[in-house]
């Protein structure tokens, strides 16, 4: 059954616009101690003076004000988000009560390692378990997002190589990857260059070969890569990098597609990142926080971020605060630690065997989707594919209907739309991962919409040109918003 | 406990529909000799009752603030977090979102992150702020990244060293591979940048000054001296805060033409969670916006003529402009942001200043009430806001062990970065600590040396 | 559609050429492709630039192009409407829209350009 949006939709101003002068929504204790006035001790030109320009609203405004706008949301608690290449799995609930426990919510990065036993524990054994799912020899827990694990990773590799005695030049990307790997290898100082994909959707060996040589720093892989296809040739492609005395750093994007079956660290490659955020099941927040460890082959251990996390003969933890090779700090503290705690929650939950299944499942939802989906859209490559499948809108485009217009008519029909225009290698690219936490039921409903809408496109386009017609808002002014852009609230002028 | 719908039944459908026999041929994809031929060696899965029962037990072996009174800040700081926070965020539609792309679907974070900016630009009196960065260092790595931009033909940065210990070296890292110079300028005996050395240090190669305030140290720096230096030379100025409640009652950078302003907002609405995650921040003057780093939301009306919200300028952003993008940072801290901007609406104008009021008062009660045990000394004769360091005459860190055994944390022991400092504890200062608290902090201290 | 007197680059800028100065913009089938122009990045009067080069960037909502220098050159003058009206680049490419005006450094460069008829052949080609 297709569920399109019902129900209310509020109609709700700025909190800024709700601000009565006097509303208060919060109470402190008294002060207990004697007020100061800070202008003895501190010159009075750096006090501040007059008002901040924070709301003035009750308790209830701002419930109530909060609430409604959520209602303006998608979410991964009312359905099907099948965002290719970002994994919108279930955020199972039992993660949001233990990350917060007080002793992990309310715990201090400085306080001493005497009552920090637990925290530091789980970060220990967190790092064990993805070494073991990933078949590296060390982890460091610090970035705190995918792109930072790349930088970190690209960081570790410049570093090892400067230790070789040169840290080369060049970094190959293949055309399908994320923006993110290019802009990782340019703050590291490198030159990204381009790889194109071949007629399946991989890495072609010869123009791999072709590129290179002693300029090489590394290549950049994703695997599988954005379009769901398993670079079947990795152990050739670490190999010939190698051999040139290059690095192969691995985009773990896409890991959900591999729990349990294979280990990319046997794979030859150096270095990993990972999205807790996508494969561990962390909440995806909105666009943060997420958090990207980074896995690494033995040769690259010593260089990992301070502090490292080790124990003693004692067996008590403890953060070594200077490792002699370390790249050095990439962030305060030690990491985005309520990110891990859900992690860790999840791969206890799981353990070996949910893993795997959940790596099945997702590769079989996907392929089912593939499976019913491809009379009706072009699929630009054949090619076998695990975790996301990508359409392109090549069919539809000839009656008027691009992606984009696809994309919102399934907002009319009850459904987040898959990752449309990536990559940037299939023209009007739709690119959908189901995830393993769909029942064939959802799988059966978001195929109907999507057949739905392709009999639309050929029989009444401007259903499709004219969506979204059921949500809050419709098609947004982008080009206004760009060429004139208002990024804070002012009152209205009179 | 397995979060898969399908039963059994449903499972062999689909692999029948798609043709498979089994699920293992979906995988032949992958070389034969890659593929695992036995079960990861983790445990087996494990019933919720199970899970909660560990998770329970480590959160058992680690103490939270609330159990001790506790004098850290250091960058992260014990504030009172209203309940609308913690009760709002919990709302699925915040935290199971994606990051808002499909704006029709996603005006509730945007209009949030709007909201988040507007607050932001209001508390440090920049013109811009964006959707959040990771982390206090990781924000100033990207502001010092962004000077570099600006500034392109010129080649240093000096950075104070009042500046957090961990965001300058978070600076070197990511400066490593770069041809940018990092200066850094010594604080003088009352604990502020030494303006004569910050003057010579600062030549027409530099592309930005760097400076916190408050500092490390809790010192509050002459703002207004370090950006009419910076002026005068045509360089930009950077302001690090990394305790934004001092805003409530510190003129805000704006006033006082800082370029940047830069740091960590953990302290609005952010739990301190063992480091993470915070709230990097990063705002600025409208010329360098198509500089800034990060996502921005702007306002914007829809083909209905209603007011709706998008992200925009996302051609500075990295799944454009790739290479050339201003950072690589995608996902960000949004849902930290919609905390504090939560936290902010209800704490809202009157309680920021309170709580400021709060913070101040009680650092000096505690200042004079540490004073009057005679027997530390303040090395720093600097106006604080919050946060000041005690010179307690032993090492700091085995005085600090002690007092946790009292159920006192009693600050971070400088030790820690600074060998020269080994006697010296950083001691913080919020509107949670109870006069009985600090009464107990500066009896056992004092006993204790 | 395209002027007869403008020369133009493979890579979609145009060259309104005035004696050792000429007036440089892309044109209507860049501008086409690109979409609506939000923002238009130009350079310093002064600055010079070779042939080929980046002079600035060009941006669509979704979008960024850089833009090349023609021939090698001085720049004299830039369009400045643009900053605050870059939808001059969609309306009027060819005219209103233009970016840079250049002092001309190597004259025989100019043969390596396209007229506007073997331009338009070109944007055929292209599309198909």
């Amino acid at each position: 059954m297709i569920k399109g949006m019902r129900g209310l939709s509020f109609k709700e101003d700025l909190i800024f616009e709700k601000s009565r002068e006097g509303a208060k929504g919060y109470s402190l204790p008294k002060l207990d101690v004697p007020k100061a006035d800070p202008a003895k001790t501190i010159d009075k030109k750096f006090l501040r003076e007059g008002k901040i320009g924070l709301p003035e609203v009750s308790e209830v405004d701002v419930i109530r004000h909060f609430t409604k706008i959520s209602l303006w949301n998608y979410a991964v608690d009312y359905g099907l988000y099948p965002l290719g290449s970002c994994t919108m799995k279930y955020n199972p609930k039992i993660n949001e009560i233990t990350s917060s426990l007080p002793g992990f919510a309310d715990a201090h990065p400085y306080q001493p390692y005497s009552i920090s036993q637990g925290a530091l524990e789980l970060m220990y054994n967190l790092e064990k378990a993805l070494m073991e799912i990933t078949g590296f020899s060390r982890v460091s827990l610090h970035p705190a997002a995918g792109a930072h694990g790349e930088l970190v990773g690209m960081m570790l590799i410049r570093r090892y190589l400067e230790d070789q005695g040169n840290p080369r030049k060049k970094v190959l990307i293949p055309d399908s990857a994320h923006g993110t790997n290019p802009a990782s290898a340019a703050i590291c100082g490198y030159e990204a260059v381009e790889l194109k994909s071949n007629s399946e959707g991989m890495l072609s060996l010869s123009d791999l070969e072709a590129a290179l040589d002693k300029d090489v720093a590394a290549l950049m892989l994703t695997n599988p890569n954005t379009l769901g296809v398993f670079e079947k040739n990795i152990k050739k492609i670490c190999e010939m990098v190698h051999k040139v005395g290059g690095q192969v750093y691995m985009d773990g994007a896409n890991m959900n597609a591999l729990m349990g079956i294979m280990k990319p660290g046997k794979s030859g490659v150096d270095v990993l990142h990972l999205n807790l955020h996508k494969t561990f099941s962390t909440p995806h927040g909105g666009g943060g926080p997420g958090s990207g460890p980074v896995a690494v082959a033995k040769h690259l251990a010593p260089y990992i971020p301070k502090p490292v996390i080790e124990k003693n003969d004692k067996g008590e933890f403890y953060l070594d605060y200077n490792p002699e090779k370390s790249i050095g700090r990439v962030r305060s503290f030690n990491s985005n630690f309520a990110i891990l705690v859900r992690a860790y929650t999840y791969i206890l939950s799981c353990g070996s065997d949910g893993l795997k299944e959940s790596t099945e499942h997702a590769v079989a939802n996907a392929n089912y989707i593939r499976k019913k989906l491809s009379k009706y859209y072009d699929l630009p490559y054949e090619t076998s594919t695990l975790h996301e499948i990508i359409f392109s809108d090549k069919i539809q485009e000839k009656f008027g209907v691009t992606t984009k217009d696809i994309a919102k008519r399934l907002l009319d029909l009850g459904y987040h739309p898959p990752t449309i225009y990536f990559p940037l290698i299939v023209h009007g690219a739709l690119m959908i991962e189901p995830t393993e936490s769909e029942s064939k039921q959802e799988l059966d409903g978001f195929i109907e919409a999507m057949i739905q809408i392709a009999q639309e496109a050929e029989k009444e386009p401007e259903k499709c040109t004219e969506a979204p017609h059921n949500t809050v808002v419709g098609r947004l002014d982008e080009v206004t918003a760009a060429r004139t852009p208002i990024l804070k609230w002012e009152p209205e002028k009179e | 406990m397995k979060y898969l719908p399908n039963s059994g039944k449903e499972f062999d459908e689909i692999l029948k529909e798609i043709g498979v026999g089994s699920v293992d041929e979906l995988f032949k994809v992958i070389p034969e000799e890659l593929r695992l031929t036995k079960p990861l060696d983790l445990p087996e899965g494990k019933s919720e009752v199970e899970v909660l029962d560990i998770l329970r037990n480590l959160s058992d072996k680690t103490a939270g603030v609330s159990k001790y009174s506790s004098f850290l800040g250091a960058g992260a700081y014990n504030h009172y977090v209203p309940t609308t926070v913690g009760s709002l965020i919990s709302r699925a539609e915040f935290y199971t979102a994606y990051t808002p792309y499909q704006p029709e679907v996603s005006q509730g974070t945007l209009l949030a992150m709007f909201e988040y900016q507007t607050m932001m630009c209001h508390l440090t009196g920049m013109e811009i702020a964006n959707a959040s960065l990771y982390d206090g260092a990781s924000a100033t790595a990207e502001a010092v990244l962004m000077a570099d931009r600006i500034q392109r033909k010129k080649n240093k940065i000096v950075m104070s060293e009042g500046i957090h210990p961990e965001y300058l070296e978070t600076v070197k890292t990511y400066l490593w591979n770069l041809p940018i110079e990092i200066v850094t300028v010594p604080l003088q005996a009352d604990g502020s940048t030494d303006m004569n050395a910050l003057k010579n240090a600062a030549d027409d190669s530099t592309a930005i000054i760097m400076a916190q305030s408050p500092n490390f140290f809790g010192v509050i720096e002459n703002i207004e001296a370090i950006a009419g230096a910076a002026k005068e030379k045509k360089i930009l100025f950077g302001q690090i805060i990394t305790e934004v409640y001092s805003l409530g009652m510190l003129k805000a950078p704006g006033a006082f033409g800082v370029d940047i302003v830069v740091g960590e907002a953990q302290s609005m609405g952010n739990k301190l969670n063992y480091g993470g995650p915070y709230l990097g921040f990063i705002a600025t003057t409208d010329d360098l916006k198509r500089q800034l780093p990060g996502r921005l939301i702007g306002m914007t009306k829809d083909n209905r003529d209603q007011r709706g919200f998008v992200i925009t300028l996302s051609t500075r952003e990295q799944h454009i402009r790739r290479e050339k993008a201003t950072s690589n940072i995608c996902t960000n801290e949004a849902l930290c942001a919609t905390m504090a901007a939560i936290h902010m609406s209800t704490i809202g104008e009157a309680g920021v200043k309170e709580v400021a009021e709060h913070c101040h008062s009680k650092a000096v009660y505690a200042h004079q009430a540490l004073e009057k045990t005679g027997k530390v000394k303040f090395p720093h004769s600097g106006p604080y806001f919050n946060e000041f360091v005690v010179d307690v005459g032993k090492n700091g860190k085995d005085i600090v062990e002690k007092l946790t055994e009292k159920k006192i944390i009693a600050g971070f022991p400088l030790i820690y970065y600074y060998p020269e400092r080994e006697n010296q504890i950083l001691m913080a200062f919020t509107e949670l600590n109870t006069k009985e608290q600090i009464d107990r902090l500066a009896a056992e201290l004092g006993g204790a040396l | 559609m395209y002027p007869a007197n403008y020369l133009f680059t493979d890579e979609h800028e145009w060259l309104d050429v005035d004696g050792l100065e000429g007036v440089c913009g892309i044109t209507d089938f860049a501008a086409e492709q690109l979409g609506d122009i939000v923002f238009v990045e130009l350079p310093e009067p002064g600055d010079t630039f070779s042939k080929g080069e980046t002079f600035g960037t060009i941006e669509s909502v979704k979008a960024v192009s850089d833009l090349y220098m023609p021939v090698d050159g001085e720049i004299l003058a830039i369009n400045e409407d643009l900053e605050n009206s870059p939808e001059l680049v969609n309306s009027s490419p060819h005219e209103d829209g233009w970016m840079i005006k250049i002092a001309i450094k190597d004259e025989s460069q100019l043969e390596e350009l396209m007229n506007s008829k073997t331009y338009e052949k070109f944007v055929e080609d292209q599309k198909e």
